[in-house]
């Protein structure tokens, strides 16, 4: 290699580098055409702070391993915390007093305190292996200065205001007795409380000093099998539980009994619903004092009573009846209770009542109204406050089946809701939204049927009165710019409503419409991220797999668009549809069929019924096919298409993979089957391309101004697997690229020395994926692309039946910096633009890498004609430029899917990624060829026109004139 | 020669997917056998196909895929011809757009691994039978293995592949298979060449080296030559008089 050309090889990589998009955003543009929105997930433990009267904060410990404060005036995220995913950052434990929050982590190897007014770590210690039982604050002389964790064979103490650990014991019987629960009234000792099922409990009682046993005693209790679910403790040290066999209270004092007394219900005059199992629910307001003697009992699911224990003898206070939920909450030194009860079939009352008598508080009523979308309530959480008068006031924060929290003030107010289903979106789709009203009557009014039917005189007037309302919708449209002109610029507002929602000029809002694990669906305005509707699909199996298809988009007025979701249980195979109109999101009146037999496929046809609908053809497990819709005119369009269409089953667990072809009677045959041994190697996934996708241009122009044709086999499925054998010198990752209709394999490649988890995106004439390469210990990028070669087989039409020659494959590896979470191409209309990839980092950051560095064309060495094609030489490593990253600052936790989805504008490329939080954007693999800057200067740009247009004039007329002149002379 | 290696390696990827494409032995209907391997026990699997007005599968023997053992396995097929009814029956199957199916067991080409595991099943592969008409039986069967040699796959193509509707003289042209056979197994990705391209960096830097006149800074090279400009803007400067800048600046 000579000198010029080493220069040459860097100048020409700085000019590519200078010509690639730059993707990062001014900073004005910040949040202009993105956002984010921030989830916490299913709340598992909340706290309302309470130890300063002004405090607004909730704080909440969730299922998604997240602690976090929310404001209880806005429902925003004062801090949040994101711990690991897994049962390793699993929050077993909340315990809040005054300004600390501990938290027990990951099965009790962790216990955190934080500060909750900044949400900043005090301390944290790794505690000693063991599963961990329960946790407790120990408190003495009415100051909280110890916590107690209860591990399966050790308590151990420590201070709260370091972590230290005070003292360590183990557990007398360790091995037989399962201890469970942790106890202590502010008197010095701590108590721990064993059972042996179906035998007796064991209580044995430490002192807080210095860990030495005081006391150690075993009751009879031959029906108790779990503390924590059947027992509470009750005023001071009354050990209070519940046996539903004999449906009877027993009680024992923990300091003194050692048998327990038994109170069957039936002598307090109550009974159990059947098929219920009572709840006991005791109030301990301040950990270093004894526990209320009032105490909860659920004796059905809509019946609570409030006892009290009075000497030995239960008093009802109070019989509440109906009631859905009851609480305790306590503020100063008063205690009250909550509870929520059924107005009517729409509306909830919530009153409290005090916790000594029994007696309700006068205006305490809250009024709350159930959303028939949202599912039931499932937990109160009640913030209390003393006000002027020294009554007590309060608000409610209110869980439901479907995660959401509505926060409530009197009298009935909703102050904030949030979502946190949306924490677990599992899919998602965009679609277009409609015309406007106006729009839609100017198409009504053209439609084909009303041109027929219809003489000339009633279409002139059809076509005037259209006239008038696109007049008045104008000038409605002028007042309105006129008014809000008048008004400061942050007042103006635009609201976001259904009525009011319209496609824009450019089709770059849209609605998202997402799939929650808890069966939530919603409707997303892809402009401000505002939800417009929600429904909640009761009874949705926990483990089910869910596949979102657009039948009918907002194309076809004056059918409304449709949306199928496809609900499966992955046990048992069984498959409901949930068929909805995806801009308001109602049920459709169109009736999905009802399917007795597991679906194995689904698949979308590109046919429609005579209303515009898609055909959904659903493959049962005796290989028949049933459509939906089924009308005459698809049934009769798909017996004259039967034999062009074929779908192919995968069962990873045979490791077969078999292609189908319809016939005429909606039976199947099998035309193909390829069959990877299971003993080798393992399908992780199958990925085909986008049915919407479009290749602008069939090839590449080489250097020599040759063509290389691109192999666009819109069948091509991509098959994934993985070795069984996990030895990092003999594991591998196949990719097997196998023709979808005719089975072909037409490329098998195997990547040795690699482990999963391979994410791969399928598009055009590539396959680009990553792996882990066990021998190097990095993340790789490996691209196959296909190319027909010099000349098409076939240039006008595809067939996987027709093209005998096999395709020429090229391939290269990269090697990556960061492993990665998730992977998807840009889509665009027309497929012009050039593609991105986006990719999902565990950091938070989604990176927008452009394709170009992921060509197996790029040459080691360049020559005159790799320089002719814009190929950037080849290095081994992939750069992270942070000016790729689409979400500058906005990271976006446990990135799970990305989705995007093509706008109006070539240029621009619609991006949702979710996980545990939302992230909208907008990107411009090529930069944004088709728009005007904003800056773009119309003034000098007319001013110029205009000149221009005024000189030609006179220079014209003065020409004219010295013309003449010139013939005069 | 380093970097005629290197030039090769470009062209890797481009030649590796012929390479992997090992031609076996192919013949119409002539059986090919080697009187060494003739000790062990060379394997034969039944190569089927079946085609059918009412498109149901009723498989018949085409021919046979003779497994050599030994350690270099290598597959030859021996095939019957096709009989009148057969023929006949053919063309019927392509005037109403039927298919033309083939099938094979699962096995391993790797004949001395036969008897360590049975596999249950066929891999099956299908054109459409106007296809075989129209090409005149001659076909292209591709068995694909995995890493372990076993067959995971089976695919036919016809060339041409078009059906255009053109009549063919069954007896001269249907009687005999032209059949191409080869067997392909997975190809090993290319890792991340950073050998190759930290020596070519290397290469970079040592003729850097050698060219110490490459090596020298800005200031090194042109001293003279912005000495000199100094030097003329100094003259130039101490030349002119005072008055013309005061001029200049009215």
């Amino acid at each position: 290699m000579t000198v010029p050309m080493a220069k040459f090889f860097l100048l020409s990589f700085k000019v590519i580098m200078l010509c690639l998009a730059v993707d990062a955003v001014f900073e004005d543009q910040v949040g202009k055409f993105d956002w984010r929105q921030q989830y916490v997930g299913n709340v598992r433990f909340a706290h309302f702070d309470a130890h300063l009267q002004s405090s607004k904060k909730v704080i909440l410990a969730t299922e998604k391993n997240v602690f976090a404060a929310v404001n209880t005036r806005t429902g925003e995220l004062f801090w949040r915390h994101v711990d690991k995913n897994g049962p390793e950052g699993n929050i077993n434990a909340l315990l809040h007093h005054g300004q600390d929050a501990v938290l027990v982590v990951g099965n009790g190897r962790i216990l955190r305190s934080w500060d909750i007014n900044v949400g900043g770590l005090n301390w944290e210690i790794v505690l000693d292996s063991g599963s961990f039982q329960a946790a407790s604050f120990v408190g003495q002389q009415d100051t909280v200065k110890n916590v107690a964790v209860l591990k399966k064979t050790a308590l151990s103490l420590h201070y709260l205001s370091n972590g230290h650990q005070k003292w360590i014991e183990n557990l007398p019987d360790g091995e037989t007795v399962d201890y469970q629960f942790v106890y202590s009234g502010g008197t010095g000792e701590v108590y721990v409380l064993g059972v042996l099922p179906h035998s007796h409990i064991a209580i044995v009682t430490y002192s807080v000093d210095d860990g030495e046993i005081i006391k150690q005693v075993s009751v009879e209790a031959p029906w108790l099998s779990n503390i924590q679910s059947s027992c509470a403790m009750v005023s001071q040290g009354i050990l209070m539980c519940m046996d539903t066999l004999s449906t009877s209270l027993y009680m024992l004092d923990v300091h003194a009994q050692t048998q327990m007394t038994q109170i069957p219900l039936e002598s307090l005059g109550l009974h159990v619903a059947p098929d219920f199992l009572p709840v006991l629910v005791s109030a301990q307001p301040n950990p270093s004092r004894r526990p209320l003697s009032e105490f909860l009992l659920q004796l059905s699911p809509d019946h609570y009573l409030l006892l009290q224990l009075n000497n030995g003898q239960i008093v009802t206070l109070r019989d509440f009846k109906p009631a859905m939920l009851a609480s305790f909450a306590t503020t100063g030194d008063k205690t009250v209770v909550a509870v929520m009860s059924p107005k009517n079939k729409t509306a909830c009352s919530v009153n409290l009542f005090s916790a000594e008598t029994g007696r309700r508080l006068l205006d305490t009523t809250l009024n709350v109204n159930i959303d028939p979308n949202s599912g039931k309530p499932e937990k109160l959480y009640v913030q209390t406050f003393l006000k002027k008068d020294d009554s007590v006031g309060y608000r409610v924060m209110l869980q439901t089946e479907d995660h959401t929290l509505s926060f409530l003030q009197q009298p009935g107010r909703v102050v904030w809701t949030r979502e946190e289903s949306l924490s677990d979106v599992v899919t998602m789709e965009m679609v277009d939204l409609p015309l406007t009203g106006t729009q839609a009557e100017l198409e009504g009014e053209f439609g084909k049927k009303a041109a027929i039917q219809d003489g000339l005189m009633s279409m002139v007037l059809k076509r005037l009165s259209s006239q008038l309302i696109l007049l008045q919708a104008w000038v409605a449209h002028l007042w309105k710019l006129f008014y809000d002109a008048r008004k400061p610029h942050s007042q103006v507002k635009n609201d976001v409503s259904i009525e009011t929602l319209s496609r824009d000029e450019f089709n770059l809002q849209k609605m998202m419409v997402m799939v929650t694990a808890s069966g939530k669906l919603f409707g997303i305005d892809s402009k401000t991220g505002t939800i417009l509707w929600r429904h909640y699909l009761e009874n949705i199996p926990s483990n089910a797999a869910f596949k979102l298809m657009v039948q009918r988009t907002t194309a076809h007025f004056p059918h409304p668009p449709q949306c199928t979701l496809l609900i499966k249980d992955k046990d048992t195979g069984l498959t409901t549809l949930h068929v909805f109109n995806p801009i308001f999101g109602k049920k459709s009146h169109v009736a999905p069929p009802a399917l007795p037999q597991p679906i194995l496929q689904s698949l979308m046809l590109p046919l429609m019924d005579q209303d515009y609908a898609k055909v959904l053809l659903l493959v049962d497990d005796q290989y028949k096919v049933s459509a939906f819709p089924s009308t005459k005119n698809v049934l009769q369009q798909l017996q004259e298409m039967a034999s062009s269409i074929f779908f192919y089953l995968v069962d990873s667990i045979q490791g077969r993979l078999s292609g189908y072809r319809l016939r005429t009677d909606l039976s199947t045959e099998l035309i193909w089957e390829v069959v990877i041994p299971t003993e080798i190697q393992t399908i992780v996934s199958v990925k085909g391309k986008r049915p919407n996708e479009h290749v602008h241009s069939q090839g590449r122009v080489m250097g020599d101004r040759s063509v290389l044709y691109k192999y666009l086999n819109p069948n091509l499925l991509a098959v994934v697997t993985e070795s069984t054998d996990m030895h990092q010198e003999r594991s591998f990752i196949g990719i097997l690229l196998i023709d979808g209709v005719s089975g072909r394999i037409i490329h098998e490649v195997v990547q040795r020395k690699a482990r999963g988890p391979v994410h791969v995106v399928h598009s055009e004439n590539w396959v680009v994926y990553e792996y882990w390469s066990t021998k190097s210990r990095r993340n790789e990028f490996s691209v196959i692309e296909l190319y027909e070669g010099m000349e098409l087989y076939n240039s006008t039409v595809f067939s996987s039946l027709d093209r005998p020659h096999a395709p020429q494959v090229l391939q290269q590896s990269y090697i990556f910096p960061s492993s990665i979470s998730t992977m998807e191409a840009t889509l665009t209309e027309k497929g012009i633009t050039s593609r991105h990839l986006l990719i999902g980092l565990p950091s938070g950051g989604i990176l927008s890498l452009p394709k170009m560095f992921l060509d197996p064309r790029r040459p080691e060495i360049i020559s005159e004609q790799s320089r002719e094609e814009n190929l950037i030489p080849y290095a081994p490593e992939l750069i992270i430029r942070t000016e790729w990253f689409v979400n500058y600052n906005q990271t976006v936790s446990r990135v799970r899917g990305i989705y995007t989805a093509p706008s109006g504008l070539e240029s621009t490329c619609l991006v949702v990624a979710y996980g545990l939080d939302i992230y909208q954007t907008r990107v411009y693999p090529s930069k944004q060829f088709d728009v005007l800057k904003d800056d773009y200067d119309y003034m000098l740009i007319s001013s110029v026109l205009f000149a221009l247009f005024f000189a030609t004039m006179i220079s014209k007329r003065l020409a004219e004139v010295k013309l003449l002149n010139r013939a005069w002379r | 020669m380093k970097p005629l290696i290197s030039l090769k390696a470009t062209f890797i990827s481009f030649i590796v997917s012929f390479v992997c494409i090992k031609i076996a032995w192919c013949n119409n209907g002539r059986r090919v056998s080697d009187a060494q391997d003739a000790e062990f026990s060379d394997f034969s699997v039944p190569l089927e196909h079946s085609f059918e007005v009412d498109d149901v599968g009723r498989f018949r023997v085409r021919g046979a895929l003779l497994l050599k053992a030994g350690r270099e396995s290598g597959v030859s097929l021996s095939q019957n011809h096709l009989t009148q009814d057969d023929r006949i029956k053919l063309k019927d199957v392509a005037s109403v757009d039927g298919l033309y199916r083939i099938r094979v067991p699962r096995v391993s080409l790797q004949a001395d691994r036969q008897m360590e595991r049975h596999m249950e099943g066929y891999l099956t592969a299908f054109v459409r039978a106007c296809a075989m008409v129209e090409s005149h039986l001659s076909d292209v069967i591709t068995l694909h293995t995995d890493l372990s040699g076993t067959l995971i796959g089976i695919s036919i193509v016809t060339l041409p592949g078009a059906c255009t509707g053109t009549d063919v003289e069954d007896e001269v042209d249907l009687e005999l298979f032209n059949t191409t056979l080869s067997v392909m197994a997975p190809v090993n990705a290319p890792g991340p060449e950073t050998a190759l391209f930290l020596e070519r960096m290397e290469q970079e830097s040592e003729k850097k080296g050698k060219n110490p006149q490459e090596q020298k800074s800005f200031f090194a090279k042109y001293w003279y030559l912005i000495l000199g400009g100094a030097i003329f803007l100094m003259a130039s400067n101490s030349a002119q008089p005072p008055a013309g800048g005061g001029r200049e600046q009215s």
